[in-house]
């Protein structure tokens, strides 16, 4: 009898890699194992839509319940696997799982999708009620209730997601406080001229920034947090914390698989694991720098997600491609939208197109004189231009396009 | 509920009955319609939910907005008449019976 896939995780990369399954003509037996109770949903909004208003976890759903049966996928949701083995005397990639409720699953394919954890900061004080991560519906769910009530907010983080956070707080009212880090905020992500935008947005909208700053504890009253001290020995009133400091993928399993783990599951562009029988996709995995060529990265986006699940089901079905593309990312913050596409590690020039004081430009990234990546504040058509310009392998050049009266698509073909 | 009528390259049609106020990209992902991929979930960041709205219905879908209009503009397999990315309409009363052409190929 045959087991089909298992895909263990139900966000974006699992219930895809199901998807392109069904796609690719495969008509054996799929089965995806989530930890939350819910249909299979769409994170993004969480730090975003579903933060400002009353948004149902209905809302998020990916797919309805009767498309699953429809394409006979079967969902597991709200168990998670506790047993994980490879079956040593079966074909390659075949074994079997056991969940916490001792539902078991036999498979003669695996896929991990296993999604990460929020980093925690062990602090003292951050088990304080009103000190919340933000990873899951439940998380902002939890978060949004609070903020009906909450007056000062202290975001501990200024990557992406806490930005979000931090202007979806802002806009419902609450006063606000950024603290990150590093020396500027969205240093893993952008160059520091789009950092330096973000810091001015936000000071616009009266949040207090303080960059090159750690917390170095909370205090509470009758167990609530109250405060929060700084590592400048300042401190802050807060009757609410969150906490943004980035991830930590979930490599337990794959672990115990003996799957080589490097701050994450490590794949291929083929999303083959060490193992070349099991594949894995999405925030788990850690793959050669598409830019470079060599160390390891971790592309926590939707985009990253989707390209690998594809690619994984690909690979299952014994007709690789590999992973190709340009990586696209999008953040929503008041009414600035930043879309992203290419790579800007390890860029060496940059050259800006329009004013950012008027909310609306891009920056364009060059490394040895080619075009590698664009971020456009408010201006889709750099965006698309600079997308589909990578896509077909093509620059951009930089002398020309410094004008922003030039339109970006009259420099590159059709 | 609104209906709306999905119709694929080949001529094949499926039929939704979508909620108000969703879109017809979230009406039409939520049902499994081959064709409309929609990536990015509805923001208008990666144009794979491009559609054809029929003559009869492009004044009441209304015309692209402007960060629509660039995306529709570079980034689908061909703009024509009609062209909309269906995240950026939203599911009333009025637009009951819709019908929206699926591309061939989505980018």
């Amino acid at each position: 009898m045959s087991g089909g896939t298992l895909i263990v995780g139900a966000g974006q990369a699992g219930v895809q890699v199901a998807i392109s399954l069904r796609a690719n003509g495969d008509e054996q037996p799929v089965t995806i194992i989530g930890a939350e109770p819910y249909l299979p949903y769409q994170r993004p909004p969480l730090s975003k839509a579903f933060l400002a208003t009353a948004a149902t976890p209905e809302s998020l759903a990916f797919r309805v319940r009767s498309f699953y049966q429809e394409q006979r996928i079967e969902l597991i949701c709200g168990q998670t696997v506790e047993e994980l083995a490879l079956d040593p005397a079966g074909a390659p990639g075949s074994g079997h799982a056991v969940t916490d409720r001792g539902t078991r699953v036999a498979f003669d394919r695996l896929a991990l999708a296993v999604g990460a954890r929020p980093r925690r900061l062990d602090l003292p004080g951050s088990d304080l009620r009103g000190v919340y991560y933000l990873r899951n519906i439940n998380d902002a769910i939890a978060l949004r209730a609070h903020f009906a009530s909450a007056r000062r907010a202290v975001v501990i983080g200024g990557g992406f997601i806490g930005l979000e956070i931090a202007a979806t707080a802002r806009t419902r009212g609450l006063s606000v406080t950024v603290v990150e880090a590093a020396g500027r905020l969205l240093s893993r992500s952008v160059a520091p001229v789009i950092s330096d935008f973000y810091r001015q947005a936000h000071l616009r909208h009266d949040v207090d920034i303080r960059v090159g700053v750690t917390i170095t504890g909370l205090s509470g009253v009758g167990g609530q947090v109250r405060q929060v001290e700084f590592s400048d020995r300042t401190q802050s009133d807060a009757d609410l914390v969150v906490i943004g400091v980035g991830i930590s993928p979930r490599t337990e399993l794959a672990e115990h698989l003996g799957l080589v783990c490097k701050g994450g599951i490590m794949v291929d562009s083929f999303s083959r694991t060490s193992n070349p029988s099991v594949v894995a996709a999405g925030d788990c995995t850690v793959f050669p720098s598409p830019v470079t060529g060599n160390g390891l990265v971790r592309l926590e986006s939707v985009d990253n997600a989707i390209s690998q699940a594809r690619v994984a089901a690909a690979t299952l079905l014994g007709a690789p491609q590999a992973y190709q593309g340009v990586p696209w990312f999008w953040s929503d913050q008041y009414d600035l939208k930043l879309q992203t596409a290419g790579l800007s590690i390890g860029h060496d020039s940059y050259i800006t197109r329009g004013d950012p004081a008027s909310e609306k430009f891009s920056v364009l990234y060059y490394k040895n004189g080619a075009l590698c990546a664009v971020d456009a504040i408010n201006h889709a058509a750099d965006y698309i231009a600079v997308r589909r310009a990578l896509s077909l392998g093509m620059t951009i050049d930089p002398e020309i396009a410094c004008d922003p009266s030039i339109k970006l698509k009259e420099l590159i073909g059709r | 509920m609104p209906k709306v009528i999905y119709v694929a390259g080949d001529g094949s049609e499926r039929i939704v009955q979508a909620e108000l106020n969703d879109s017809v990209m979230e009406a039409a992902t939520k049902n499994g319609v081959p064709g409309i991929i929609a990536e990015c979930g509805g923001n208008c960041s990666c144009a794979t939910c491009h559609v054809y709205v029929r003559a009869d219905f492009r004044a009441q879908a209304g015309p692209p907005g402007d960060l629509e209009d660039d995306l529709l503009e570079l980034g689908v397999s061909e703009r024509r008449c009609g062209s909309r990315l269906s995240c950026q309409i939203r599911m009333t009363e009025s637009l009951d019976g819709l019908i929206v052409d699926i591309p061939r190929q989505q980018p």
